[in-house]
């Protein structure tokens, strides 16, 4: 059996439809070639047909729950990208080191890896104490493991790595305790933390941030809702306040941005100019 | 299984339905592994300036070292060659690269879009995840070839389409440095052509032919 052949785009569509109607949930402005991949995934984990995962929507709010937790992208690294992180340290926190608040946003935070790192970096430039991160994904069950911090040990090696090259003189083992097959991030890095369910389709500004980080999360969005959210993003920030993108994720030509100047192309990062 | 006869010489009416198809494509998707790269250089090199296809390539490469092939071959080919951008609409006449650690997908209404989500057969990017949605969008009229590789990657793929009636070319793999890849193709599925590296390059001659004396 192919996996491909689970499920049509149509049938995509009908799903869609159908966590709208039922929940109210919008995914319509979700790239629909990974909406497939991500429904195709779960009905190969829950051994569901089509009719199977309708019938599961429609008839079970616990799955539907599960369902929401693996239609999203999970997968995350500390200090993924070490380059962004590089310039983040050297082009963006000199530039805020004056300021007496330094809010971060880190949206689409999945299971916090990346507002760890933002919180290390913070800590190893002596802003940490004046510095608040919120972390906000959609997914209230990756929240809860943000929270925690408490991560596979199989993936720290990784995150070393990243965590070296993106130009770090200590070892990332100062930030963590390891015991037996996992580690819990240091609670200093956490006390200035808080992750609350945000989504990025319906919900609006809650605050305003002197950084906002959302990587890896617009690719999954179409056009017109990149650009809803990159308007969010530019409502959120205060004059001169910088947007870190994902590598791949560009702020495109147009308005929008005519009101950023671009901190570094290769990694991304746009500062409010107007 | 029956297996599929090497297509040699230049097509003529015997091939009736391979030249059918190739009328009839759309899109032209490869994907190579280990021992792949250099066939891949050489045939992105020697696409005519009016070669009628968009172009996917998925090579699997490692994130950590910056590689250059999208660069060398705009310089030195003919035809414009660039890394895949999210949200891309798809061009005839441009040859995309997956970028490394994403997969790269095809949305419906013809254009690009990345994914980060988790490997598949240990890759990202992934052969298979761009020829299945491809095949999504394009259903028979794609054109997927698919070279030497240490994994299975592309097999699954590769069946997709041939199930949606598209062309499925695969290299021979008594031809190919490392055989794993295109030998899985061929168990998994009923592929058109098995073709030998001179023969893959005569594949693209071909196709250029066919489907600009159509326009």
């Amino acid at each position: 059996m192919l996996t491909a052949k689970l499920i049509t785009l149509e049938q995509v569509e009908e799903i869609i439809d159908l966590v709208r109607k039922v929940y109210g949930f919008d995914l319509g402005g979700y790239s629909r070639a990974s909406i497939k991949r991500r429904l195709v995934r779960i009905m190969l984990i829950k051994d569901f047909t089509v009719f199977e995962l309708k019938s599961q929507i429609i008839n079970d709010n616990d799955f539907f729950e599960e369902f929401l937790q693996q239609i999203t992208v999970n997968v995350t690294e500390m200090f993924r990208d070490p380059g962004f992180f590089k310039a983040v340290r050297e082009k963006v926190l000199p530039y805020l080191s004056s300021y007496p608040r330094i809010k971060v946003w880190n949206a689409g935070c999945s299971s916090g890896e990346e507002l760890y790192s933002f919180a290390i970096l913070l800590a190893e430039e002596e802003l940490y104490d004046r510095s608040f991160l919120y972390g906000t994904d959609i997914n209230s069950l990756v929240l809860e493991s943000a929270k925690k911090g408490i991560y596979d040990i199989k993936k720290m090696k990784q995150n070393s790595e990243n965590y070296i090259a993106s130009g770090s003189i200590r070892s990332l083992a100062n930030y963590y305790i390891a015991q037996y097959d996992a580690v819990a991030i240091n609670t200093s890095l956490k006390k200035n933390t808080l992750f609350s369910i945000h989504n990025l389709v319906t919900d609006g500004v809650f605050n305003e941030f002197q950084i906002v980080s959302c990587r890896n999360v617009l690719i999954y969005f179409t056009v017109e809702l990149q650009e809803r959210v990159l308007k969010l993003f530019y409502e959120s920030l205060c004059p001169l306040g910088f947007l870190c993108l994902g590598s791949k994720e560009f702020l495109r030509n147009g308005e929008l941005a005519r009101k950023f100047r671009v901190i570094d192309k290769t990694e991304n990062i746009y500062q409010k100019i107007e | 299984m029956t297996k599929p006869k090497i297509f040699t010489k230049k097509l003529n009416k015997q091939d009736q339905h391979i030249v059918s198809k190739i009328k009839n494509a759309e899109i032209l998707v490869m994907g190579c592994s280990a021992g792949g790269f250099s066939i891949i250089y050489d045939l992105v090199l020697n696409f005519p300036e009016n070669f009628p296809l968009p172009v996917l390539i998925v090579i699997h490469r490692s994130r950590k070292y910056k590689s250059l092939i999208e660069e060398q071959l705009n310089l030195n080919g003919k035809l414009k060659v660039k890394m895949a951008e999210d949200k891309e609409r798809i061009k005839k006449g441009i040859v995309y690269f997956a970028p490394p650690d994403y997969h790269l997908l095809v949305e419906d209404g013809g254009s690009l879009s990345l994914d980060y989500s988790e490997l598949v057969h240990f890759c990202r990017p992934a052969i298979d995840a761009t020829f299945q949605s491809a095949a999504d969008v394009y259903k028979e009229k794609v054109i997927a070839v698919l070279l030497s590789g240490t994994n299975e990657d592309g097999a699954e793929g590769i069946a997709y389409i041939s199930e949606l009636n598209g062309l499925t070319v695969v290299q021979d793999p008594d031809s190919a440095e490392f055989r794993t890849m295109p030998q899985a193709a061929i168990e998994k599925a009923n592929v058109d052509l098995i073709l030998n590296n001179l023969q893959i390059a005569e594949l693209m001659n071909d196709i250029n032919r066919v489907k600009n004396q159509l326009e």
